[in-house]
Order: C-alpha cells, then sequence, then structure tokens
C-alpha cells in the first residue's frame, strides 16, 4: 500500500462554500503541505478526512481503507493537531494525559515523556497558563504520544514565532526518517513549506489548483519579467497572472521552457517561491483585469 | 564530506547536491565504499525535501558513481581509475564548452580565450 492518504472526488456544500470534487493522494513516509488563502475550504477538507463533517460525495482511503468503515482502527493510527486549543485549561499537562490516553490502544508514556522532554513543557502547570507556542507543542505531544503512522495538522504554525515553527518542523523531519510514517499540515504560511514539504496541495476557492512535489513545481514554474511591448492577446495566455507596472511587467507561468522558447531573450526568468505562486494564481484574474 | 546549498541559485537543489557529491568522489575525498548519509537523514540535515535528496542519490547512482543496497543504504562504487578520468574530463569539457558559448557569443576569439586559459591555469 503505496499511499496513506487517498481523498477522491470530495464534495461538500455550504450556503456560500462549495468544496468543488477535490482529490490528491500522499504517500506513505513524506510530508504534504496543504496551502491556500483562508476560507479556500482547508479546513473544511481537514474536518472531512477526520470525519468531522459528513461528506456529500466522493472517497477518502486512509492506510487503504475506507474512512467511515473503519474509522476507530484508522484514528487509532492517527495523530491529530487541531487549530484550537481542545483541552480542559484548568487542568495540568500531567493531569489532562490522562484523560487522554486511555481513547488510544497504542499509549505510550514513554514517549508522552520524552517529547515532554524535547519541548520542555512543564508537566505540572495548567494549561491555561502556556504560551501559544506551549500549546501547540503540548498538541503536538498528545497527538505523538501514540505513535501514529499519519499526522494531520490543521494550521499548527499559525500565531506561531519563527523560531517555534522551525522547531516544529524539524520534529517533521524526525518523524518521517523511518520512511513509514507521512504527516499532512495546512498552512498559510508558505514558507513552512519551503523547506521540508515533499509535496504541495494548493486549494483555491473550494478546488485543488495544484498537488504536486514541491521540488517538479519549482522547476516548472517561472516569474517572468519582461517590457510589456511583448504583451499581446496570444502571449498573455502563457501566463497564470500579470501584473503590470508602468517599467514592464511580471507574470507567473507553469512552463519556464515554453516561456524561453516564446519570448527568447527578451526576458528574465526567475525561480518563483511557493507565495508567488499562491499570489498570482488567487489574484491572477484581478491583475489581469485591473489593467486593461 | 562537505555540502553546501544555495537556495537562490539558479542550479537545482538536487543537481547541487549531486555535483557536490560528484566533486567528493572524483577528487579522492570519498573513497570507495564509503557509506552516504541515509535519503532521508540528508533531507532532514540540509532542510530540504526528501524528494530532493532522493532524486540526486538517483541521479548518481544513474551515472555509476554511488551504489545503493536496500536496507544497507547507499555507498561510493568502485571507481575503476581510467572510468574515472573519463568522467573528470567530460565535466570539465562541458563546462568548457559552456565558456566556448559565451565566449562565442561576445564575439570573443579563440585565441584569446585560450590565452584566458593559460592565464587561469596558472594562476589556480
Amino acid at each position: 500500500m503505496k499511499n496513506i492518504l487517498e481523498v477522491k472526488k470530495l464534495r461538500k456544500s455550504f450556503k456560500n462554500f462549495t468544496l468543488n470534487d477535490i482529490s490528491f493522494t500522499l504517500p506513505r513516509g513524506y510530508i504534504m503541505g496543504f496551502i491556500g488563502p483562508n476560507g479556500a475550504g482547508k479546513s473544511t477538507t481537514i474536518k472531512l478526512i477526520m470525519n468531522l463533517l459528513k461528506k456529500e460525495g466522493g472517497q477518502i482511503n486512509i492506510f487503504g481503507k475506507d474512512h467511515i468503515k473503519h474509522e476507530k482502527e484508522i484514528k487509532n493510527r492517527i495523530g491529530f493537531v487541531y487549530d484550537e486549543n481542545h483541552f480542559y485549561e484548568e487542568l495540568t499537562l500531567h493531569e489532562m494525559k490522562y484523560i487522554i490516553a486511555p481513547f488510544y490502544k497504542s499509549w505510550s508514556d514513554k514517549l508522552f515523556d520524552k517529547y515532554m522532554k524535547i519541548f520542555k513543557l512543564p508537566a505540572n502547570k495548567r494549561i491555561k497558563e502556556l504560551s501559544k507556542g506551549m500549546k501547540m507543542k503540548y498538541s503536538l505531544t498528545i497527538a505523538l504520544s501514540h505513535d501514529p503512522e499519519l499526522l494531520i495538522m490543521d494550521e499548527p504554525t499559525s500565531g506561531l514565532d519563527p523560531i517555534v515553527r522551525s522547531e516544529l518542523l524539524d520534529i517533521l523531519s524526525d518523524l518521517i526518517q523511518d520512511e513509514n510514517k507521512s504527516v499532512f499540515f495546512s498552512t498559510h504560511i508558505t514558507s513552512d513549506l519551503d523547506k521540508v514539504a515533499d509535496y504541495v496541495t494548493f486549494i483555491h476557492d473550494g478546488s485543488i489548483i495544484l498537488s504536486a512535489a514541491k521540488d517538479d513545481i519549482l522547476d516548472n514554474y517561472g516569474i517572468v519579467k519582461g517590457g510589456t511591448d511583448l504583451l499581446n492577446e496570444y502571449t498573455q495566455k502563457a501566463f497564470i497572472g500579470i501584473r503590470k507596472n508602468n517599467f514592464g511587467f511580471e507574470g507567473l507561468v507553469d512552463d519556464r521552457d515554453k516561456a524561453r522558447n516564446l519570448f527568447k531573450d527578451n526576458i528574465v526568468i526567475d525561480k518563483p517561491s511557493l507565495e508567488d505562486i499562491m499570489l498570482y494564481t488567487v489574484r491572477g484574474n484581478q491583475y489581469a483585469q485591473s489593467n486593461h | 564530506m562537505k555540502i553546501i546549498i544555495s537556495n537562490s541559485s539558479n542550479e537545482p537543489i538536487y543537481q547541487q547536491i549531486v555535483r557536490q557529491l560528484k566533486e567528493g568522489i572524483l577528487k579522492g575525498h570519498l573513497t570507495a565504499g564509503s557509506a552516504l548519509p541515509s535519503i532521508r537523514g540528508l533531507a532532514k540535515e540540509l532542510h530540504i525535501s526528501v524528494i530532493t535528496t532522493k532524486r540526486a542519490y538517483e541521479e548518481l547512482e544513474k551515472e555509476g558513481f554511488i551504489e545503493t543496497a536496500p536496507g544497507r543504504g547507499s555507498f561510493v562504487a568502485v571507481q575503476n581509475r581510467e572510468l574515472l578520468r573519463k568522467k573528470g574530463l567530460a565535466i570539465v569539457e562541458e563546462k568548457l564548452a559552456e565558456a566556448v558559448l559565451t565566449a562565442k557569443s561576445l564575439d570573443i576569439s579563440c585565441e584569446e580565450l585560450s590565452k584566458l586559459l593559460h592565464q587561469l591555469y596558472k594562476e589556480a
């Protein structure tokens, strides 16, 4: 079983929002970042995967099994970190552990103690006394203490300072060292993914814009810069998004070689960041319209 | 072993790894049979994707620089001295070709280029 998580044609509608038959897969042993602007459908997708919301259509397989039919077994093998604190604020970290541990067959106090130590968490402090970063570390400690094969996190890095974020990303790298575990996490901080992610899935307005190996994305996409005289109805079609200014234009293409063939040496092509790709894709049409 | 990754370079990261490991092998810093870090270990150390290091190792394996044994890891392949030299020459040739192309595009003559080469060789 190569894929640890498979999402096929997943659908869910709300009053003002539809998750539009989205599909993607995550192979075992890798980290996938799930990016998109606020309101794109990241949390909805994660809640559907965890069966906290009822899907309307499509199929979700985790460890090769249907996520609802085998929900109990699957959840024993998943670690889940919410975007908000779901613990009893008045309890100490140690007391909270006794409430959660019995839910998991494979709970390990040894692992719990290990991560408490790594994260330097104070076992006897009350949860409400923790800083935001410490709360996240505690959530992660709880999520990892039953040695899950798949770690799913909803915006674990939001609101954290760069140092704590970098510690978290190190832990993720550590986790996948044994080739058997995978991590799926959503974020709108794309620089988290620049380093550690193997795969990137980009959701916008309820649809998947792209889902691929990060290296492939960064090798193929490009920021093209040149004079506005190069742009006409035909050449403009090569761009996902264009931004014009008084001195020239900048645009995002998904095929650097094609752009090079089209414009020859009249342009400069820069390596894009994931943030560039997100910005141009989301605002691409607006840019184009406002400049016409 | 030293591997330095530049994020601002135009050279893809996997190629930076391939190039530096190759150099290490060709110059004899990495000897036949010595163990390389695991794909995942290297990715973790360098703060890059596992896919990147995997691709680099696959490339090196394809070109015969390293060997990977399932469950045991990757090792520097036993290199034939003759072959090693040939591979070294191929790398130099590639880089010279690049220089020639640049020279041609700038109307620099073969003589001027040779002179420059001699000078650089002496200085290095």
